[in-house]
């Protein structure tokens, strides 16, 4: 599903040049839950930013469902990302603007979808994550958990193949954390979604097929926790 | 869409209320001050009561004696003499209306003292402007002839003059020790157009000075009426072949100068920016189109200003949308669109405020006898301009947005 071939990605400054990532070769599958561990720093999130397009290798290749993108211009890259790609962020990144329906339509949006196929299924998505009693609320109303999943929501309104969650359980507690990881594994096992998700919690990666280790960007280690395909 | 733009600009607008205070503030300040002043302008130029025959009328409202030799000049009004000879025997006209400028004179009512401003005119006055008779009529040639002492006066000097009478045709009204007859009464004319205002109008022959006088200056108007807007031209070359062959009165000067101008161009002539080269109409839509430029510009960079600060406050919506599919130009024009609901806005309330200030200014009769419009013209034009205004103070930091990274725009909060 993502092939990434030899990902370096470099910060320049002035007087010094810093690798974030090393030559990075990796496949994820689809249908595969993979989790990206890592100390602070090593580079996890922009290999995940960089998975979803946010940002762009300064060596390599990314490919995603067979097809290069590196070469794409801003407009393609955002319907790309928007077609294929839903993103889950550490700090819920919820636009306290809108209320909760507004919030999850938003990815639909910049399709052409009408208005109420649009609220259709921002209610549909607002109903997995279990929060369909709270479409009216703002964000701010809302506990740190159920922000995370009006994310989720938001997320996996326009099915994409691909969710790209970037340490979606680190902003709250245990139980919730575990309420979202539950949550992302419904979802895995149901619908076939590929996750990636970037944590710094083993026991959540521990529940995920298959466990990447980054130290200062580059991979030290490729466990597969679970055999999916067989 | 366009409905989710609306909810996001309103919830941004009431969440910054102070900026979005000053925003409206400043546009809409703007735009009460261009409209009333417009509607002053409109006023001040256009058809009005009782100058309604201004598009197909030239004005004679000065003479100039050029010397070359010292390179002296001499600026004044006409003498009633030079616009009786040279300018009532004028073929192309077909009514001159001739009047001098208003000068104060002095009534007593019950001791108290009573200005009023009075004005000579010969009998073509009263059929190029049409004034509205509310009783009576104007003199006529033969009273002029005759050098009978009548007058017509103004709705408000009958009211200041004979208190509540309800007619005054054929009373006597005295100004300066001189008695007149009431001929008629008409509707009062704002100080703005000092051509045809006065208080009190009576005939030239009556002057005390005399108007027989072979001089070509002195203290008179001209206003040539053609029989069409399109003979217009014509009347002006008539005129200016008499004058060429005029020669000065002072042994000092070599050169006559009189131009016949419409009647804006008459204003401005007289100003400083006017000459007897050029009317300065051209400077003078220069100085304003700069003015506006300056007085325009002002709210623009505020507004400029505020919107950089207010889109790189919301750099976390910005990384969201484009995450989830928004190319940069889309949000370019959700930013323009949400702008230009500002700007819009503001421009509905410098609307509200202008019709609300003049509407009090009309009430109030603040310049007395002037009613004020908002003109419709101004009205789109200034619409125009709010929606040029909403796109420049929106296109810059909608564009300086868009080139923020996802990376850095998710970062920042």
């Amino acid at each position: 599903m993502i092939q990434l071939k030899q990902i370096e990605k470099s910060y320049r400054t002035d007087t010094i040049e810093t690798l974030a990532l090393n030559r990075i070769n990796l496949s994820v599958f689809q249908g595969e839950f993979l989790s990206i561990m890592g100390p602070s720093g090593c580079g996890k999130s922009t290999l995940l930013n960089i998975m979803g397009l946010l940002d762009a290798p300064t060596k390599g290749e990314v490919l995603i469902d067979g097809r290069l993108t590196t070469h794409l211009s801003d407009k393609q890259l955002a319907h790309f990302r928007n077609q294929t790609i839903g993103f889950i962020f550490q700090s819920f990144h919820l636009i306290n603007d809108l209320r909760v329906l507004d919030n999850v339509e938003l990815p639909l949006l910049y399709r052409k979808v009408s208005a109420s196929e649009r609220v259709q299924l921002a209610k549909e998505a607002l109903t997995k994550v279990g929060l369909s009693n709270r479409m009216k609320h703002f964000p701010s109303q809302l506990s740190g958990g159920q922000k995370q999943r009006v994310a989720i929501a938001r997320a996996i309104v326009g099915r994409p193949q691909i969710i790209l969650a970037d340490e979606p359980t680190g902003n709250l507690d245990s139980a919730m954390g575990n309420e979202i990881m539950d949550l992302l594994l419904h979802l895995n096992a149901t619908e076939g979604t590929t996750i990636v998700m970037v944590t710094h919690d083993e026991t959540m990666a521990k529940k995920t097929h298959r466990l990447v280790r980054l130290f200062d960007g580059a991979q030290v280690n490729d466990h597969t926790l679970k055999q999916v395909y067989a | 869409m366009l409905k989710n733009y609306f909810k996001i600009a309103i919830a941004v607008l009431k969440r910054r209320k102070f900026f979005t205070f000053i925003s409206l503030f400043g546009i809409s300040f703007t735009l009460t001050i261009l409209i009333v002043a417009t509607a002053f302008i409109d006023n001040a130029t256009s058809d009005n009561y009782p100058e309604v025959n201004r598009d197909r009328s030239l004005y004679i409202t000065s003479v100039q004696e050029k010397g070359l030799k010292n390179h002296s000049q001499m600026n004044s009004p006409a003498s009633f003499y030079y616009l009786d000879r040279y300018v009532s025997t004028l073929k192309t006209p077909v009514k001159v209306a001739i009047s001098s400028f208003y000068a104060v004179t002095n009534a007593y009512i019950n001791n108290k003292r009573l200005a009023i401003n009075l004005k000579y005119t010969n009998d073509e006055f009263w059929d190029v402007f049409q004034y509205k008779f509310i009783e009576g009529k104007p003199y006529t040639l033969q009273q002029i002839n005759n050098g009978e002492h009548v007058a017509v006066i103004s709705e408000d000097t009958k009211r200041d003059y004979f208190g509540d009478l309800p007619t005054v045709v054929g009373k006597y009204i005295e100004a300066d020790n001189v008695q007149y007859r009431v001929a008629g009464v008409v509707k009062s004319v704002p100080v703005t157009m000092p051509l045809s205002y006065a208080d009190l109008y009576v005939p030239y022959t009556v002057s005390k000075t005399d108007y027989r006088q072979k001089t070509l200056m002195g203290n008179y108007t001209a206003v040539m009426m053609a029989a069409t807007k399109a003979d217009v031209p014509k009347m002006k070359e008539e005129y200016a072949a008499i004058v060429a062959k005029i020669k000065p009165d002072d042994k000092e000067y070599d050169e006559f100068i009189s131009i016949a101008d419409t009647y804006v161009a008459s204003f401005i002539r007289n100003s400083p920016l006017g000459s007897s080269d050029e009317s300065g109409i051209s400077k003078l839509v220069m100085a304003a189109s700069i003015f506006l430029l300056f007085f325009m510009l002002l709210p623009t960079l505020n507004l400029v200003n505020i919107n950089i600060s207010r889109i790189m406050e919301r750099s976390s919506e910005i990384g969201v949308r484009k995450a989830f599919g928004a190319s940069s130009s889309t949000l370019v024009g959700q930013f323009i669109v949400e702008n230009l609901i500002l700007t819009f806005l503001g421009c509905i309330i410098g609307i509200i405020i202008s019709f609300i200030i003049l509407q009090l200014m009309n009430n109030t009769n603040m310049i007395a006898n002037m009613h004020l419009t908002i003109n419709g013209t101004v009205l789109l034009y200034s619409m125009a301009a709010c929606i040029i205004f909403g796109l420049i103070s929106g296109v810059y930091p909608a564009w300086r947005m868009s080139r923020l990274q996802v990376v850095t725009a998710l970062k920042s909060q």
